[in-house]
């Protein structure tokens, strides 16, 4: 592999002053768009998750022309809504020392020092808002006896500030932001445009201008213009093949923005979550999450002996490894993610995996139920012990869960400025889709409130700013540049449907995705790295000589749009891989094995990798352009995480 | 284990359609029902023949993307299920079964399994929300609720919008769909300021859609996978009614 | 009248028609079979109730005033819980042009899939018992005022009191689901009475049904005579 070719210094435009009143600071800067104004700019958002669907309505209700764009046949059907745990917000409702800048400081040492100070601030600044917001909008958050809002403790957070819904906080989240988007569609500011499918970012002049899309019903290739085009389509787990995502989340419109000269940065950060349940059978088509409150008051387990063949229940404490206890005495089954999903790999590469596969370990409420009583238990977790029955056709109460990593969370995205927008002017980023605020590792709870933050109150303000500059300007469509973007995408579809091999694109999906996982999964070593750089250019050669796609583009042809999402994601794995390679550190989800503490923690290397790797397209075949934004800390002590 | 499948296969919208057979075979017991399609696809794909559509996405049962008939049962046999839970375990080698998509004037075919639901969406868009703007709301806990309310909200509110309850109604009626939107929001102090141009505002857009009308068979509330109740449809129906006897109309929102 | 239409355009108000109307009916039924029950206290006791009906309201109502307004009371009702049945079934149709091919599986009740057969039913039988026992056209040997003769001697043909027996069980079927659902037409549900409602319906139909199929056997049995 060729060494990156490294330049330039990114402009992150974070504002000047103190931490704590950069973003009031910066909003009284910002440059306003007249209300009588607004109707004059058109904004493209793609994605009506929780971040597109919350930017959306807000732009509607402020009064700019919204076009909204979603590959699934409703905005409601988003992947936001299979959130399960909750969503964080520094209320300090329970009076026990949560503050702004608590939230502020974990979400920075969550995410292993690797994110921005400015951005994680004003995100636990707003984080605020959102609750109120929601609340009013009819959200049905769990309430106490008394009326009030109930917080629970999430993800080993030492406060309660976790607001939630049942298991179904995402889904609530994001039905409010989706009935905040009908009001403005039946207002008329908002078109919505459900099973339509972004394929390309028009740019002109070095602005972004409009998009590309293909109705999945139809096969029509359409050319939409914009005063500003707001991407919020998620994160990339898929690129696994197995992981908890939906089957329809993709990278596609992030990668095509990205080959248009948006720089992909941290494309390694990706997020193992530690319970799900393992895979069953080479049919699987994906793993499901159980919430990590199960963590709370399961134990962690698997027999010390490999070749135990007793039933669970029948094997004594003496012959189980309580293998998180044992080593993490103070924090126990609750140390964060990453850490529990290695130990948890670990054990299975060492052949001492429970289950038919032996791809699981124990997660065992037994303790539980006697101390607490079953009906305690049933009133925590039951929906989750009755999805979880439903699915293995064991029943936890009795017969111990059986839990596995699995892909969850891509922290790595588009890069983009406090503002968030990417390099391209005119191209905004927004939720999971971006970089900005995770770092290397997500805290639970974290996602909801950063998709919400973005679009319910960070790009509502920031792109007035940009649009400033524009008013009057025309958004033709009849340009050079759509006329080349469509014509290439036109070209694209073609080629899928020229190759008449062999192979499905599921087949070469799965495929990838084994690849991506083994060498670019939980635990990344060079050699591994620079094998899977080998192994994926010659798989998606394969790809492009031998893949079946059945039918024609101009009607539903599911398997078209897999193909196409599949061939983003052989571009996106070997970027991942080649950051992963070039970041010799390890920190958050991304583990090195090369580079650990002597108890196997991440060790990180503040002094030559504290910086976030964006990643700028050279055309295929062609090695990418590495840019680095140093990370400064001014309020915050880098540390090394212990959990001892 | 073996089964028998009869699909509906449409090739498109304005395209006549008709049962086809198919016979799969060694199907894993712990595959899904979902996944058993899936290999099913592989097969025909493989053979040059084109892969059965439908609509799937989370495949956890909360997306509310998926489903069909599945021998005249919305989402198949398994209560409170939607068919990317449902698993291979729940029926026997030789099972004959029926797959049939969602059957309703309001949800045309597009393919396959696949239909249109984007009716759901414009009974949302009637008054399926609370007006609120963004930036507008008081603090969180200014208004408290009491638990059991929020409760029977947040039941109403589960709702996946799968389309089941129209599809297993004799009628094609989308009552439980519009009366659990109607009921979460108008059950919740939030929602009180709208409560009537709510329930109006959907009702009529309901029935412009073209859906039948309610005679509380209750089949939508056997097949609905979030077990929403038919309470919450008594509770739309008496919004309506008072809002009609006061001579409330539709509500016209005119954007910013 | 345009207050009406705008109530009634859609299927909600519609079936709130049906449901009022359905409560004036229910009324009715049931008043008519305790009414019926002087059958059992011998001849005079049951022409006597005949005659109090025909002089209800007397002196400020004519003879058979009070008789007239409650029959025009419920034809009305029975042509709009008709307009209104008949209204959604139309909608009902159309809202799903296509059947399933294959449906075996049924969840909801015997009693509300048969609703539109049993109203077909129950009206046949409604006609044949106004010209039975009210105008006697049908009937053998009708005698003006004489209503616990005429009622021995209809019931004493056993397939008239076959018919009755069967129009009253397709009666108690459409009022078991017809109570049931006007709770639910008319939005009256509450947590805490709602599991009454299936009770309430029960009784109320097994009370009407017993008590009118109670009459034809108790003519056919000699029981009464």
């Amino acid at each position: 592999m060729e060494s990156p070719n490294v330049s330039g210094v990114l402009d992150s435009k974070i504002p000047a002053g103190p931490l704590e009143s950069k973003w009031e600071d910066h909003k009284g800067h910002l440059r306003l768009v007249n209300p009588n104004n607004k109707r004059k700019f058109t904004i493209i958002v793609v994605g009506s998750g929780l971040a597109g669907a919350s930017a959306a309505a807000s732009f509607g209700e402020l009064g700019y022309k919204v076009k909204c764009f979603c590959f699934q046949d409703s905005p409601r059907r988003a992947h936001s809504i299979a959130a399960q745990g909750g969503i964080n917000a520094a209320k300090n409702y329970h009076n026990d020392g949560d503050s702004v800048f608590r939230l502020f400081y974990d979400t920075v040492k969550g995410g292993d020092f690797r994110s921005r100070e400015a951005n994680v601030y004003r995100l636990a600044e707003v984080s605020v808002q959102i609750i109120d917001q929601c609340v009013a909008q009819g959200v049905p958050f769990a309430r106490e006896y008394g009326g009030l809002l109930d917080n629970r403790s999430f993800g080993g957070a030492q406060v309660s500030r976790t607001f939630y819904a049942r298991g179904q906080t995402g889904q609530q989240l994001l039905l409010g932001a989706y009935q905040a988007l009908c009001r403005q569609i039946d207002a008329g500011t908002v078109t919505m445009f459900p099973r339509h499918e972004m394929l390309d970012l028009v740019v002109e002049n070095g602005r972004a201008v409009g998009i590309i899309t293909r109705n999945l019903v139809t096969g029509a290739l359409d050319r939409h213009a914009a005063h500003a085009v707001v991407l919020a389509t998620g994160g990339y787990s898929n690129v696994y093949y197995l992981s908890t995502n939906a089957k329809g989340s993709n990278v596609t419109a992030a990668w095509r923005a990205h080959k248009r000269g948006a720089f992909f940065a941290n494309a390694c950060y990706t997020q193992i979550h530690p319970t799900c349940i393992p895979a069953s059978g080479d049919y699987q088509s994906k793993l499901t999450l159980m919430s990590e409150s199960l963590r709370n008051d399961g134990r962690i387990w698997v027999p010390k002996n490999p070749d135990d063949k007793r039933s669970p229940d029948q094997i004594p404490d003496a012959d189980r490894d309580y293998y998180l206890e044992r080593k993490y005495p103070s924090f126990g089954n609750l140390v964060p993610r990453d850490v529990a999903a290695r130990n948890a790999k670990s054990v299975v590469d060492e052949g001492k995996g429970v289950g038919p596969q032996k791809n699981g370990v124990y997660l065992d409420f037994a303790d539980s139920i006697r101390r607490l009583g079953r009906k305690t238990i049933e009133e925590r977790y039951g929906n989750l012990f009755e999805m979880y029955d439903k699915i293995t056709g064991e029943n936890p109460y009795v017969v111990p869960m059986r839990i596995y990593p699995a892909p969850h969370y891509t922290m790595g995205g588009l890069w983009v400025d406090y503002n968030l927008m990417s390099n391209v002017p005119g191209l905004f980023v927004l939720g999971e889709a971006n970089f900005s605020d995770h770092g290397a590792n997500r805290l639970g709870a974290s996602a909801l409130m950063q998709g919400l933050a973005d679009g319910y109150f960070v790009i509502p303000y920031t792109i007035g700013d940009y649009l400033a500059d524009f008013l009057n300007a025309k958004t033709p469509t009849d340009t050079d540049a759509f006329a080349a973007a469509e014509a290439e995408v036109r070209a694209g579809v073609d080629r899928f449907l020229k190759i008449q091999g062999k192979r499905t694109a599921d087949s070469y999906h799965r495929e990838l995705g084994r690849i991506v996982w083994d060498y670019c999964g939980i635990a990344r070593t060079a050699e591994g790295l620079r094998k899977a750089l080998e192994l994926i250019p010659a798989l998606r050669e394969d790809f492009w000589q031998n893949l079946r796609i059945p039918g024609g583009s101009a009607a539903v042809n599911q398997e078209l749009e897999k193909a196409g999402r599949v061939a983003d994601y052989f571009d996106l794995g070997e970027l991942m891989c080649r950051d992963a390679l070039d970041r010799e550190e390890s920190c958050g989800g991304h583990l090195r094995e090369e580079y650990q503490t002597p108890e196997g923690e991440a060790l990180r290397n503040d002094e030559k990798y504290s910086y976030v790797a964006a990643w700028e397209h050279n055309g295929a075949g062609k090695a990418p352009t590495l840019h680095k934004e140093p990370l400064a800390f001014e309020a915050v002590k880098l540390t090394q995480r212990s959990y001892k | 284990m073996n089964l028998t499948l009869h699909i509906w296969r449409q090739g498109g919208p304005d395209q006549p359609g008709r049962m086809v057979r198919y016979d799969v075979k060694d199907v894993n017991e712990h595959s899904s029902f979902l996944e058993m399609l899936d290999v099913l696809n592989q097969q025909l794909i493989e053979k040059g023949d084109d892969p059965i559509a439908f609509d799937h996405d989370c495949r956890e049962g909360i997306c509310g993307s998926c489903g069909f008939v599945i021998n005249g049962e919305a989402h198949g046999p398994l209560p409170k299920t939607t068919v990317c839970q449902l698993h291979m375990r729940h029926f026997k080698s030789g099972d004959t079964l029926h797959l049939e998509p969602w059957r309703s004037r309001a949800f045309p075919v597009l393919k396959d399994l696949m239909v249109n639901r984007s009716a759901f969406d414009r009974i949302i868009q009637a008054g399926g929300y609370i007006s609120v703007s963004t930036g507008s709301a008081p603090e969180a806990n200014l208004t408290p609720i009491p638990k059991p309310l929020a409760d029977r909200a947040f039941e109403a509110a589960e709702c996946i919008g799968c389309g089941a309850c129209v599809a297993q109604c004799p009628n094609g009626a989308a009552n439980l769909f519009t009366g659990a939107k109607v009921a979460h929001l108008n059950l919740l102090p939030q929602g009180q300021a709208e409560r009537e141009t709510r329930a109006v505002g959907m009702v009529e857009q309901m029935e412009q859609e073209g859906f039948g009308s309610c005679s509380n068979f209750a089949e939508c509330e056997a097949v609905c996978p979030k077990g929403i109740s038919i309470d919450n449809i008594a509770r739309m129906n008496r919004d309506y009614l008072k809002a009609k006897l006061q001579g409330v109309n539709r509500l016209v929102v005119v954007g910013a | 009248m345009a207050w009406f239409t705008d109530f009634s355009k859609a299927a909600i108000g519609k079936k709130a028609v049906m449901a009022v109307s359905g409560i004036i009916l229910f009324g009715f039924v049931l008043v008519h079979m305790i009414g019926n029950l002087h059958l059992y206290e011998g001849p005079g006791h049951l022409d006597e109730y005949g005659q109090f009906l025909r002089h209800m309201g007397a002196p400020a109502l004519p003879p058979n005033g009070a008789l007239w307004i409650a029959r025009l009371v419920l034809l009305s009702a029975v042509v709009l819980h008709i307009w209104s049945a008949w209204q959604v079934t139309l909608m009902n149709r159309a809202a799903r042009p296509t059947d399933y091919t294959y449906r075996p599986q049924v969840h909801t009740t015997y009693a509300a899939r048969t609703m539109r057969w049993g109203g077909a039913i129950i009206l046949l039988f409604v006609i044949y018992h106004l010209l039975h026992f009210t105008t006697g056209t049908v009937h053998p040997s009708f005698e003006e005022g004489a209503v616990y003769h005429n009622v021995v001697a209809g019931f004493s043909v056993w397939w008239v009191s076959l018919f009755y027996i069967v129009a009253q069980l397709a009666l108690g079927l459409h009022l078991y689901h017809g109570v049931w659902s006007l709770f639910q037409s008319l939005g009256w549900s509450h947590p805490r009475f709602n599991l009454w409602r299936n009770g309430l319906a029960q009784a109320f139909a097994w009370i009407v049904t017993l008590g009118n199929i109670s009459f034809p056997i108790a003519v056919l049995t000699g029981l009464v005579r």
